[in-house]
């Protein structure tokens, strides 16, 4: 197995290599056939675990496979370690990698920088299976920085349009504050504990219970918080969670929709992933719990509602992930930390599917993104338009599908957590549900029902998308309703994740719903007599009443209530404070520093005068060497002597 | 004749350099690639000799103790067999193309080699003598081998006197040790110096010796031959010089001042600080200012060797082992920076100039790419290998207590950045001054790209080598 794990990451690695260095000898055709086929044998591996996984006794293959260095104690190494977790993650991770390298043939087809592509989507999956099957933190990070830095390279993949250049700067730069929370975090684990191991790190953290740090002098802070927090903020960034959410609605600035795919269902949740890989320390600390389901219940309800505004396609799944990840984060407040990753899983599949839909509408436009111009496409694109109807049913929760499953479960937890702040989330995570169904719908509508909105010369040419597009919609189509009920009753209440996930007892809040739980079908049964389902049936209603027959309510609504569309319509501020406050802020202070600290002391005495004056004694020292045979000689004995003198007549 | 077969190595290489000179005559002035491809096979042949005749563990000796076969000599030989093959390979085409004389290079060179092997090797001060004066020997005829070369034959000639002042100093060291102990053995000598490790005769002897050893070194102050040598010898032979012969110079320290002298670590420690510090500052400075990129490598050469001395100075196991990696490393660096220089002259066109490097990246992208990995090494920026030899050198000096060593190696690296960045700019931001492409025959290309990875690769995998390293010194 340990061959298998090593070749898992290398497959991938090696595709992007030679897509990367070798694209132009081998050719387009070459290019997506090598890169595929490292993909395809990462995939086959991940399934391959995930069975042996599964059929096996639970055993846990946690090993270090190279020592890289020891310095001042400590190790820096490359591990794997693969449980019931990691398996899951591999095969989310590669099965969705895999159907957008697929897709991109198609969608990429005429585009010139189709290898490099290819390269930079093969050199992503292998950051994230490093990161996924990572043992230490050290090699966490590697992980972490490297899908920060394909995602910069994907984002701005089409470098000479200035929009995306200014996206994948601003994501760059969001994801390094939580980069930089993340350090640290790892920094206080590494100090704490000596050990950058996660077995080792995990074994020593209820030592740490009542250690405190000063942080500024005369308080004192609970050292699992901080760490926690700190880690957390890591999490905020790469799972984008407000504050830190801005770079994703951006991040579509990228080849659409497959850069999108790559960000939003499989990059974001690396941060979910490493809350749920560090429960063991995160249960120690209910304040970063507390911290955790704050900021996801916030991100849940805030960004659905910046979605209900948004008019462009992809800009609306967009806004759909963020609130989605905020359910997710939500989970992992509440310690339900298998629903979270049971949530992540199947969004993973039904937010790729609505994405893909996205891409085939997209196409069938002719690249038009705004959802105004379109309607009543249910008759031109009919595969489209099922798949897509599929997906938001998944999405809103609709008793059945597998969203329903995730969803309601992580509800139903946040119901049962006595955590504080599992009220406000409570309330939160409900709202979110009518939110959801509401801008689900209300997209879905404009887009396939409804009048044609659209010109003469787009309806001739307006017709299904080609197989390469609809194939993988079908595949997605397929786990995005069945999925959650085959699997909840292992993955949520089962034993599935063994000791791969730790929760405390007493936050225990899926057990408790594990005693109530009777299978699949009475949760379904079940959920039709909750509130979410009522909500999302209210949602799904008003979306129909005022988008499909009476559009005066809208206006009327944005008459009256003008402030609070222009609210969410600048994202509640976010782009502009920090577009003002920080860019413009540093930039100010950068330039004096430049002006004064760089120019004048630095450039001018430093590096100028010390430059100078090795310049001018290297011009000296050469005359030494003057190419006369007795000086060098000579040179030589007065070395000798020196040596001598120093040694025997001072001794 | 106890053990003899341990030699078996150096013995067949010493038949093979007699058929070799032998075949040459009989060998018509356009067949001269024989020669090239019997060097190459023998040079194979010998490193699979000392592989099969090296003892598992431990040390194992011949010749009445005055030949040792250990982990370190068997390491130490590996990578200079390594390394000429390397270099015959870089040479063969510069070598064609001038018509210097071919078969004498590699006879030369191949004595040379056997020189090297037998210092490696020695454990009396007599064999470490012995091998040493047959590499210089070796390298004095190469450096004149192109006779009617004026620089060649000055440099050849300063080389010739300073080198016999040098071995002068060593030989008188040696036979005042030799009179302190009474003995050639290195472990005798050790054991008698345990006894009585105040002895001056023996201190005054390991003076003599460190100027030697600091000569065949190229360690500042005795490092005056170097800029002229490397800059005067033909280009394959300031290649040969600047790589194998580290890795032996570094063995020969190891034998004489671990092996014989380490109770006087006291004394030599100051010397080596000395010697240390100079080749660094010296090193350093003065490549700035050098407009010959043979004549900058030069002095390149002398502030690593400064580097190579600190591990040792440190005097623990691991500043040993830092330093051998370094010796290994820096060989394998040099070889390639020298190779392309090699790969871009042509007949009639040699590479001297910094400036002739102006634009590399236009005319052979690949080549460029590989020096500039090169370079990037020699000034020690992750993740190549120069950085974690330079890493695994100061950690050592650290430990040993000389923070302030430390300090100064790396501010001085810092200065040395300079002129290899300098390069690079040339490489890649300068117009060239010939357009036309570079191109060398293909195993040629085949070898610097290899050459280039391995910088990389050993500079994220150093344990690759490191790990025999340390092996080296466990015992």
């Amino acid at each position: 197995m340990k061959l298998l794990y090593i070749l898992t990451p290398l497959a991938p690695l090696c595709g992007a290599i030679a897509a990367g260095f070798f694209g132009k000898k081998l050719g387009r055709v070459n290019s997506h056939r090598v890169t595929i086929g490292g993909v395809g044998i990462a995939f086959l591996f991940s399934l391959i675990a995930l069975f042996a996984n599964l059929s096996g006794d639970g055993s846990v293959f946690d090993e270090t496979i190279y020592t890289w260095m020891i310095s001042g104690g400590i190790t820096f190494e490359v591990g794997f370690l693969v449980d019931r977790l990691t398996v899951v993650m591999m095969t989310v991770v590669t099965s969705v990698s895999l159907m957008v390298h697929i897709y991109t043939i198609g969608y990429m087809h005429d585009d010139p920088g189709y290898q490099r592509f290819f390269s930079y989507i093969s050199l992503f999956t292998f950051a994230m299976l490093m990161l996924v099957m990572a043992n230490n933190f050290m090699q966490l990070f590697f992980g972490w920085e490297a899908v920060g830095l394909v995602s910069y390279l994907l984002i701005g993949f089409w470098y000479k349009k200035p929009t995306a250049i200014f996206a994948n700067l601003k994501a760059f730069l969001v994801n390094r504050v939580g980069d930089f929370g993340f350090l640290l975090g790892i920094a206080a684990v590494l100090m704490y504990t000596g050990t950058l191991n996660y077995g080792e790190t995990f074994a020593a953290a209820p030592e740490l219970v009542g250690q405190t740090m000063e942080l500024f002098p005369g308080t004192a802070w609970s050292v699992l918080t901080v760490t926690c927090i700190c880690l957390f903020i890591g999490a905020m960034g790469k799972s984008a969670q407000i504050p830190l959410h801005v770079w994703l609605p951006d991040s579509m600035e990228g080849p659409t929709p497959i850069s999108a795919l790559i960000h939003a269902a499989t990059m974001v949740t690396a941060g979910i992933f490493m809350v749920a890989r560090m429960s063991p320390l995160f249960e120690l600390s209910e304040t970063a719990l507390s911290f955790v389901l704050i900021i996801g219940s916030l991100t849940a309800l805030l960004m659905g509602l910046v979605g209900i505004v948004q008019n462009d396609i992809k800009r609306v799944v967009a806004y759909s992930t963020l609130s989605q990840l905020g359910y997710m984060t939500v989970a992992l407040g509440a310690s339900a930390y298998s629903a979270a990753i049971f949530h992540l899983m199947t969004h993973a599949f039904f937010k790729a599917l609505l994405f893909l839909a996205a891409g085939s509408v997209i196409i069938g436009m002719h690249h038009e993104q705004d959802i105004r111009k379109m309607g009543g496409l249910k008759k031109y694109m009919p595969i489209t338009y099922w798949t897509s109807l599929i997906g938001t049913l998944a999405l809103i929760g609709f008793p059945g599908f597998s969203g329903f499953f995730s969803k309601d479960a992580i509800i139903e937890a946040v119901h049962g957590s006595h955590i504080t702040g599992s009220g406000f989330a409570y309330i939160c995570v409900l709202l979110g549900v009518f939110i959801t169904a509401f801008y689900s719908f209300r997209m879905f509508f404009l887009v396939f029902h409804g009048k044609e909105r659209f010109d003469e010369h787009t309806r001739e040419h307006l017709h299904e998308s080609p197989k390469v597009v609809t194939v993988p919609l079908i595949l997605l189509a397929i786990p995005s309703v069945i999925l959650g009920g085959f699997t909840i009753g292992a993955m949520l209440f089962g034993d599935y994740f063994g000791n791969a996930i730790y929760v405390a007892e007493q936050h225990d809040v899926l057990a408790e719903l594990g005693s109530h739980y009777h299978g699949a079908l009475n949760f379904v049964l079940h959920g039709l007599q909750t509130p979410p389902f009522y909500l999302a049936a209210a949602g799904t209603l008003s979306a129909g009443v005022i988008y499909l027959y009476k559009p005066e309510i809208a206006e009327w609504f944005y008459k009256k209530f003008g402030f609070v569309h222009r609210l969410l319509d600048n994202k509640y501020g976010f782009d502009d404070f920090n577009q003002k406050v920080f860019a413009g802020g540093s930039l100010r202070i950068a330039d004096k520093l430049w002006s004064v600290g760089d120019v004048k002391l630095i450039d001018g005495l430093m590096v100028n005068g010390t430059a100078n004056s090795i310049g001018l004694f290297s011009q000296f020292a050469r005359k030494l060497q003057s190419g006369y045979l007795y000086h060098y000689a000579f040179a030589m004995i007065i070395g000798l002597l020196a040596m001598l003198f120093i040694f025997i007549f001072t001794t | 004749m106890d053990n003899i077969g341990l030699a078996t190595g150096e013995i067949f290489l010493l038949c093979a350099i007699c058929v070799i000179l032998i075949g040459d005559l009989f060998v018509s002035e356009n067949r001269r690639q024989m020669s090239y491809l019997l060097s190459q096979l023998t040079l194979v042949i010998t490193l699979i000799l000392t592989w099969v005749v090296a003892p598992e563990t431990g040390s194992a000796t011949a010749f009445g103790g005055s030949f040792v076969m250990d982990p370190m000599s068997k390491l130490c030989k590996s990578w200079i067999l390594v390394v000429s093959i390397g270099v015959f390979l870089y040479s063969r085409d510069y070598i064609n193309a001038r018509r210097i004389m071919n078969g004498e290079y590699y006879t030369l060179a191949l004595s040379g080699v056997l020189g090297m092997m037998i210092m490696v090797s020695s454990s009396t001060m007599l064999t470490l003598y012995l091998g040493l004066e047959l590499l210089s020997l070796s390298l004095y005829a190469l450096v004149a081998l192109n006779r009617t070369d004026e620089k060649s034959s000055e440099a050849a000639m300063k080389y010739f006197v300073l080198g016999a002042l040098a071995s002068g100093a060593l030989l008188y060291g040696i036979s005042m040790i030799y009179g302190a102990t009474g003995s050639l053995h290195f472990d005798v000598i050790a054991a008698k110096l345990g006894e009585d490790s105040s002895s001056t005769a023996a201190v005054f002897g390991l003076a003599f010796v460190v100027v030697g050893i600091a000569f065949k070194f190229g360690a500042a102050p005795f490092h005056m031959w170097v800029p002229d040598v490397y800059e005067g010898a033909p280009t394959s032979v300031t290649l040969y010089i600047s790589s194998a012969p580290k890795i032996a110079a570094f063995a020969i320290s190891m034998r004489f001042l671990v092996d014989g002298l380490e109770t006087a670590h006291a004394s030599w420690q100051g010397m080596l600080i000395i010697l240390s510090v100079l080749s660094i500052v010296i090193g350093n400075v003065i490549a700035l200012a050098q407009v010959s990129i043979k004549r900058m490598l030069a002095y390149s050469t002398i502030s690593h060797v400064g580097f190579i001395l600190m591990g040792i100075l440190a005097g623990n196991d691991q500043g040993y082992s830092a330093s051998m990696f370094y010796a290994i490393t820096y060989a394998l660096t040099s070889m390639g920076a020298f190779g392309i220089l090699l790969a871009m002259g042509r007949a009639g066109v040699e590479i001297n100039l910094l400036t002739d490097l102006r634009g590399l990246f236009r005319r052979n992208p690949v080549y460029a790419a590989v020096m500039m990995v090169l370079l990037v090494s020699m000034a020690g920026v992750p993740p190549t290998v120069g950085f974690y030899a330079k890493l695994a050198v100061l950690n050592a000096v650290v430990q040993a207590d000389l923070v302030w060593l430390a300090v100064l190696a790396v501010v001085f690296s810092v200065v040395g950045a300079f002129y290899y960045l300098r390069v690079i700019k040339y490489m890649f931001f300068d117009e060239p001054a010939e357009t036309q492409p570079v191109d060398s025959s293909l195993d040629v290309q085949v070898g610097l790209t290899i050459n280039g990875a391995a910088m990389i690769l050993f500079g994220v995998f150093p344990g690759l080598i490191m790990a025999a390293c340390v092996a080296a010194f466990a015992g």
